[in-house]
């Protein structure tokens, strides 16, 4: 970049500042491609984590099928909105941190904490430089028995709670979380919440998508042993009854898994949106 | 080993396959004064003798605290091992930093570089990471290995001998049987010199007590209490508060206490070396 700006000989060194400008399209000024809010509770076993599958290119619901959660090494899922090149960026760094962690192979491994906390750093530095990774990021996962649930947002604010959202989900999400989340809820009373925060959501959100993906980390109890990934999945993937455009994923202490994603059912048959305009005619 | 025309330089191979200068680095630690380091599944004891060059000066200080949970005893060239500590402070402060995490100690050992001459320093490294306690010797070869108990330093075969016959009974060690443990195999370094807390250094760390060096006062106590066979030892509560940091959890030190009631017995069966 310097070297190209020591090669134009600006005719006055006005123009070498103004020239600075062309740098511009090294940095993140804008997103483009973005995906909306991202909802994530801890319950009795674990963490659990909802977000739609959609991609949003500006106003338009371009991309339907977007996972924006994944999991992330051996205990953590990372759920994300805003950008989703961006996004991914992100995942190629957690993956290259996995590997070295592994790569080690000294039976210690990098737990959700650990994992957060990197990613803030990395937030914050790219904050600092002037060309953010656009995104708000929620991480939960359990280790050790221990749950963990934590957000980071794209100039590196992040912190810990037991329920946790990002974008809209802030807005619409929280409140009723505030109200209705309480320690040790059954994972069916988390969906629930959480399809209840979704829903909200949905109508509210305008680049929300009726098309939902539901990530979980728990330690799933059956007779005293962990049920293993695969079992879970199945028992999972029979859970839910709206089966078409919704995903849940569960993280055990084994490792994660995520369901085929489900719609959610919405109800449009409210008196007043019948004949919506007879109050103003000739709006829409 | 002899002078000969390989042993100049770092970087030259001897005909034998041999790096004269790091053998020579190694020669640096058996020079230095005794360090030793035992381990239980819980603690890790860091001692060592302390030779002051004269009355009038003060002893070197060969223990470190590098983080809440890791610690290292130095023999050889004490200016080497501050500088190499220092790295290691520096490691375990940026790891926790970027994770809010503890540095696995199994991480930090490989930390040799090669820049123009070989450390002449050894290194006896207690720490903590998620599979409990651990104890590394780092050589100036760059090797590292784990152990249960080791000694590096001037006469430090005597106490090897002694933690030999004794390492087995280790990892299930009290806090308090571990510290008398190596303060047993220091004296075997002193070769009939009194032990007495002005002529050693103990340091303890464990799950859930942050690394501290013990001070004085307790070490002449516990000292005074082995050196009289058939004593039965004070109550382990006045050990735990005389501990700078992390605090003793209730449950170990009444554990200790149990162990302490059937030590002296044991400690009068295993008779103190007569040699």
């Amino acid at each position: 970049m310097l070297s190209k700006l020591a090669d134009s000989t600006p005719a006055m060194p006005g123009l070498m500042l103004a020239s600075a400008a062309g740098s511009d399209s090294q940095r993140t000024l804008y997103p483009y491609v973005t995906g909306t809010s991202v909802v994530g509770i801890k319950y009795k076993d674990g963490i659990l984590l909802a977000a739609d599958m959609g991609g949003s290119y500006g106003s338009t619901l371009r991309y339907k099928t977007v996972e924006r959660m994944k999991p992330v090494g051996k205990h953590s899922i990372i759920g994300a909105s805003g950008e989703l090149s961006d996004f991914q960026e992100i995942m190629r760094y957690l993956d290259e941190l996995i590997l070295n962690d592994n790569m080690w192979d000294d039976g210690n491994s990098l737990g959700p904490k650990e994992v957060l906390n990197y990613l803030t750093r990395v937030m914050y530095n790219r904050r600092n430089k002037f060309n953010p990774l656009w995104n708000s990021l929620v991480l939960g996962g359990i280790k050790n028995g221990k749950k963990y649930l934590g957000t980071v947002s794209m100039i590196g604010v992040h912190y810990e709670d037991n329920h946790v959202a990002t974008g809209f989900g802030n807005h619409l999400a929280r409140p009723i979380l505030r109200d209705e989340w309480h320690d040790d809820m059954t994972f069916e009373e988390g969906v629930k919440l959480l399809e209840k925060c979704m829903r909200v959501l949905l109508y509210r959100d305008r680049s929300a998508v009726n098309k939902l993906q539901f990530h979980s980390e728990t330690l799933i109890n059956v007779n005293d042993k962990l049920l293993l990934l695969s079992t879970a999945f199945e028992w999972l993937s029979k859970m839910p009854k709206f089966y078409t455009h919704k995903q849940i994923a569960k993280i055990t202490e084994e490792g994660v898994t995520i369901s085929q994603p489900y719609s959610l059912k919405t109800f449009w048959g409210f008196s007043a949106f019948q004949n919506p305009t007879v109050g103003a005619e000739g709006s829409w | 080993m002899f002078r000969n025309q390989y042993d100049t330089d770092v970087t030259t191979w001897s005909p034998a396959g041999r790096l004269f200068q790091v053998e020579y680095a190694m020669e640096a630690v058996k020079q230095g004064s005794a360090a030793i380091g035992l381990r239980s599944k819980t603690h890790v004891v860091l001692a060592c003798v302390n030779k002051a060059s004269s009355e009038l000066s003060s002893h070197q200080k060969k223990i470190f605290k590098v983080d809440d949970h890791i610690g290292v005893a130095i023999a050889g060239l004490t200016a080497d091992g501050r500088v190499l500590s220092r790295y290691m402070r520096n490691e375990c402060i940026n790891y926790s930093y970027t994770y809010e995490s503890p540095l696995p100690v199994g991480r930090l050992v490989c930390t040799q570089r090669s820049w123009k001459r070989p450390y002449g320093v050894g290194l006896l490294i207690g720490g903590l990471d998620e599979s409990g306690a651990h104890l590394y010797y780092n050589c100036p070869s760059g090797n590292y290995f784990e152990y249960q108990a080791f000694a590096i330093g001037s006469r430090s075969q005597a106490a090897k001998t002694y933690l030999e016959r004794k390492f087995e009974t280790f990892v299930d060690s009290s806090r308090e049987n571990l510290i008398k443990d190596a303060l047993f195999a220091l004296r075997e370094t002193l070769q009939g010199e009194k032990l007495t807390s002005s002529n050693c250094t103990i340091a303890v760390l464990g799950i859930g007590e942050a690394f501290s060096t013990l001070d004085q006062e307790t070490v002449q106590r516990l000292i005074n209490e082995f050196e009289v066979v058939g004593e039965d030892p004070p109550a382990e509560a006045a050990a735990a508060p005389d501990q700078s940091d992390g605090a003793e959890p209730g449950p170990a030190a009444a554990a200790a206490d149990d162990d302490d009631q059937e030590t002296p017995a044991a400690d009068q069966g295993a008779a103190p070396m007569d040699i």
